[in-house]
């Protein structure tokens, strides 16, 4: 039987709101549960054609040329496109200057010039009158390609000798360029104190590599773009895509066109975790919409999702961390090597950023490097190159626990970062939860379980990530009826229309059903920055709060102006409007609202804000694992997660960002990788061979809602999406060393390489 | 250019007319033929679930169904479940779960388990988890969407 809800997920509230931290239902949940919501596949227009596009077979490869006149023939082809209609091929190096190398990889990443870096990579599309006839169109372009040796691997990348991918490509080492081509596009540093006087002083030092396989977010909705480039110069674009102005910007750069001059609609989108910022369809369908006159829709088939859009990068790393006998660290240092694909761009600062995020520690070096492969162009997943870092961070400090015979817990509070804690990277952390979230998973129910018989075991793993901020857009109206309509630029990905009209109902006094949201596309709204890095409900909702504030203001006015009296005269508190010493003079907002229609007309309030004082967001999974010794497959046997939210705006929805992060991590833990031939060809690439985990694979996954209020923020809100998917890896890593005595120093730890490891032919 | 068939089926209780090529699956007969968008395309190939409806009283993936196929059958899509009274209680258990996050996966999600409870009204988790194997949903970890299939199948009875 399912266990009791109330006891699988607890919130740890300090402070209770009205609105803010209530359960309601989602505003756009009626269309998701009935099949109306519009997600970008869905969309028809007068006239619309379908566009497909054909990519290379080819890991690496020049090419020589193409000849796409069979196609152009073909009846029902509309228009045919390659890397020659887009504005670089006529731009010269002199015309772009410093600006070159940039516009070169944007442009050559959405249909390959001179070379193809990937399995998978686009070289020609075209527009037809249907689906079909356009995929036996594309059949019939002939690419001469001299095909060049693939590097895989960001080891093999790394070598002087290795094939290059990019010849113009120097290396920026720590401020210096070099000299030669590489494939390493960048070393980073980061410093604090002395690492090696810290080593010295250390009893205990531990230092391991590791090595972890791509993965793929795995969103189940494809990508897609639907364009139209009308007579008038006006571009439009419907798009599932985290950010609406991140599309409008990179497709005005590539076709260089101003901003103003592409509109995009954010249509309803089916997942992204990082993966749906990067445009790869929508200046494609621009171009073929511009040569055939009409509405092009293209939309990538699964095979093309998992070889063409952006996995999160592989990577090998270096960790070591020294400790005095009672487990004090007392140096760190780590060297990441992260694959970005084909063209430079991994996650490899954030991953420096994160991988000590959670210690104070009084020494650390932390070395980076940016390594370009013959692999998809890595893309963003879910706190970008943190899981990675703390797969080999959280797997010595377990090494260390279980060398001085410390508990897992009680060596990460004895380092946790707490407030005035000092990053290596620079920043000193605000009040933050990581204490909290420890104490809470040493006191859960989970930890005080014995494990029961068979080869069972209990990892612990911590997670970090910054959490961000950046610009938003929004503004409100107050109807005649007293609803309020929100309007905003960030996209709702999981519930984020719920939570910002909560803060809204919150700042005003009113009813959560008086809000009313709407996503909006880019000429309606300013500048608004994706829905990414556990930024929406803290800088969107702050937006909400500020623009509801300036609509309370507002309403203040018009109430003085009804009453002939003075602003200063008349008091806002919980959705009434009243004047201060005369108690007849009193109106509910709705009561106001409708008398706002002779007195001066709707008001609307609204704000561009960029909020500093996000507040960094921890995690702490707990997870039991049984491990067969003779198949060496791990099963989950329960599972807790616990995290910061600062306030959880909607504690149903954080706890769904906890357990679909969770989830997602076991993938990345036991399954999840991209499997390439010595070719680079992916072996892989479909939902039956790349396995993501089923219900049938997972237990419930019990969270914890701490609540250490984000002193940046009105409500206390801190961003949840990120941080659930850091510790997974690493905590099932060391369950599985507790349940059969083994180390597993690479991801995915599938069957196979637990046996291999319990049968001691290492990894 | 392939010829092409005409089919005469019933959706959600309603005859329905098309003409559709023998390449075109009934997924995309559904969507781009008749024009009914709430069954969506996760993979195009039977791994993901999202494209589920009943057919004939089974849950299949309509990806892998041929549209001609649907000649003198009957079944159900998404767009089927709610009438103008209100919502089905698996839709009203989702909302109140919060068992969708992104929802491309809910369509076939919720199709699915109405071919469940329309055969088994009870059920345990074991059970749930099981018949939901075939559908993939990368946002929610499953927690919730099967709370939500086991609240409805409470309020069902
Ligand atoms: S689209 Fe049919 S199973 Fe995925
Ligand atoms: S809610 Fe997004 S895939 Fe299920």
């Amino acid at each position: 039987m399912v266990s009791n809800p109330a006891e699988a997920n607890i919130v740890l509230s300090e402070v209770e709101f009205e609105v803010v931290g209530k359960r309601p239902i989602r505003p756009d949940g009626v269309d998701k549960v009935t099949g109306r919501a519009q997600y970008g596949a869905d969309i028809n227009l007068s006239g619309l054609i379908h566009g497909k596009v054909l990519r290379s077979p080819h890991a690496h490869a020049r090419i020589k040329s193409i000849d796409t006149s069979k196609a152009e023939a073909y009846p029902g082809v509309r228009a045919v496109v390659t890397a020659k209609n887009l504005p670089f091929a006529s731009l010269s190096k002199e015309d772009l200057g410093g600006d070159y190398m940039r516009l070169k990889f944007a442009s050559d990443h959405v249909l390959a010039s001179d070379k193809v870096l990937f399995k998978g990579h686009p070289v020609a599309a075209v527009a037809a009158n249907n689906p079909h006839v356009a995929e036996e169109a594309i059949k019939l372009i002939n690419v001469d390609y001299e095909v060049l040796p693939p590097v895989l691997d960001v080891l093999e990348a790394m070598k002087d000798d290795a094939p290059l991918l990019h010849e113009e490509l120097r290396t920026t080492s720590l401020g210096e360029t070099s000299e030669k081509p590489s494939n390493i596009a960048a070393h980073l540093r980061y410093e604090k104190g002395d690492a090696e006087v810290g080593f010295a002083a250390a009893d205990v030092v531990v230092e391991k590599e590791f090595r972890t396989a791509a993965v793929h977010q795995g969103y189940i909705e494809p990508h897609n773009g639907t364009a139209f480039w009308n007579t008038d110069g006006q571009l439009s674009i419907w798009t599932s895509t985290q950010g609406a102005f991140a599309v409008r910007g990179s497709v005005a750069d590539v076709l260089r066109q101003p901003v103003s001059k592409v509109k995009v609609t954010p249509m309803e989108i089916g997942g992204g975790f990082g993966g749906k910022i990067t445009a790869y369809l929508d200046a494609i369908a621009a171009l073929l919409s511009q040569k055939s006159g009409a509405p092009v829709k293209v939309v990538m088939s699964r095979v093309d999702v998992f070889e063409a859009s952006g996995p999160a990068p592989a990577t090998w790393m270096k960790v070591k961390i020294g400790a005095t006998k009672d487990g004090k660290f007392t140096a760190v240092k780590a060297e990441l090597s992260f694959e970005a694909g084909a063209y430079p761009g991994s996650p490899v600062m954030q991953g420096m950023m994160c991988s000590f995020g959670c210690y104070d520690v009084p020494n650390g070096l932390i070395d980076g490097y940016d390594v370009v492969v013959n692999k998809p162009k890595t893309a963003a997943y879910r706190a970008p190159g943190s899981p990675q870092a703390a797969f080999g961070v959280e797997s010595v400090v377990d090494d260390i626990a279980h060398q001085l015979g410390i508990d897992p817990i009680e060596i990460r509070l004895l380092n946790a970062a707490k407030e005035g804690t000092r990053r290596i990277e620079g920043p000193v952390a605000n009040r933050i939860g990581l204490v909290e979230c420890l104490e809470a998973a040493r006191d859960h129910d989970h930890y005080k379980k014995p494990l029961g018989p068979g080869q069972r075991g209990r990892g612990v793993a911590c997670g970090y990530w910054m959490n961000r901020s950046f610009s938003s857009s929004l503004s409100m109206t107050v109807n005649y009826d007293g609803i309020v309509t929100l309007i905003m630029g960030s996209v709702d990905i999981g519930g984020t229309r719920a939570s910002i009209a909560q803060q809204t109902a919150e700042t005003l006094g009113i009813a959560y059903e008086n809000v009313k949201p709407t996503v909006v596309d880019t000429d309606s709204i300013g500048y608004t920055f994706i829905t990414g890095g556990s930024r929406t409900s803290f800088a969107t909702g702050w937006a909400a709060i500020e623009a509801a504030e300036e609509v309370k203001k507002l309403m203040v006015a018009r109430a003085a102006r009804i009453w002939d009296t003075s602003e200063d005269d008349v008091e806002y508190a919980d959705g009434v409007i009243q004047h201060r010493s005369d108690p007849e003079l009193r109106m509910t907002f709705k009561d106001l609202a409708r008398q706002l229609a002779n007195t001066g007309g709707a008001i609307t309030g609204s704000a561009n804000v960029e909020p500093a004082g996000e507040g960094n967001g921890y995690a702490v999974h707990l997870v039991d694992v049984e491990v067969d010794p003779e198949t060496g497959k791990t099963d989950i046997l329960r599972f807790t997660a616990v995290q910061d939210a600062g306030k959880a705006v909607h504690p149903s929805y954080v706890e769904g960002q906890m357990q679909g992060g969770a989830v997602q991590g076991i993938g990345w833990a036991l399954n999840e990788e991209y499997f390439f031939d010595d070719k680079g060809q992916m072996m892989n690439s479909s939902f039956l061979d790349y396995r993501m985990p089923t219900s049938l694979d997972l237990p419930m996954i019990d969270t914890v809602i701490v609540e250490v209020a984000n002193p940046g923020h009105p409500y206390g809100v801190r961003g949840v999406g990120e941080a659930a998917i850091v510790p997974p890896m690493a905590a099932i890593a060391n369950a599985i060393n507790g349940a059969a005595g083994v180390r597993l120093n690479s991801l995915p730890m599938t069957p196979g390489n637990v046996l291999d490891a319990l049968s001691g032919d290492g990894q | 250019m392939p010829g092409v068939t005409h089919v005469q089926t019933t959706i959600n209780g309603e005859e329905v007319n098309f003409l559709c090529e023998p390449r075109q699956s009934l997924l995309e007969c559904l969507r781009d033929v008749v024009g009914m968008t709430g069954t969506k395309e996760g993979c195009n190939d039977g791994n993901c679930g999202a494209c589920t409806v009943i057919f004939d009283g089974r849950i299949v993936d309509s990806c892998l169904v041929l549209g001609v196929e649907a000649q003198g059958k009957e079944m159900t899509t998404i767009e089927g479940l709610a009438t103008p009274e209100g919502l089905h209680p698996l839709q009203q258990s989702f909302l109140e779960q919060a068992a969708l996050q992104c929802g491309i996966c809910t369509p076939g999600f919720i199709v699915a388990a109405k071919g469940l409870l329309d055969q088994e009204p009870d059920v345990d988790e074991a059970r749930v988890r099981h018949w939901l194997a075939g559908n993939l949903c990368r946002c929610t970890g499953y927690d919730k969407i099967v709370r939500a299939v086991l609240d409805a199948s409470q309020k069902m009875k």
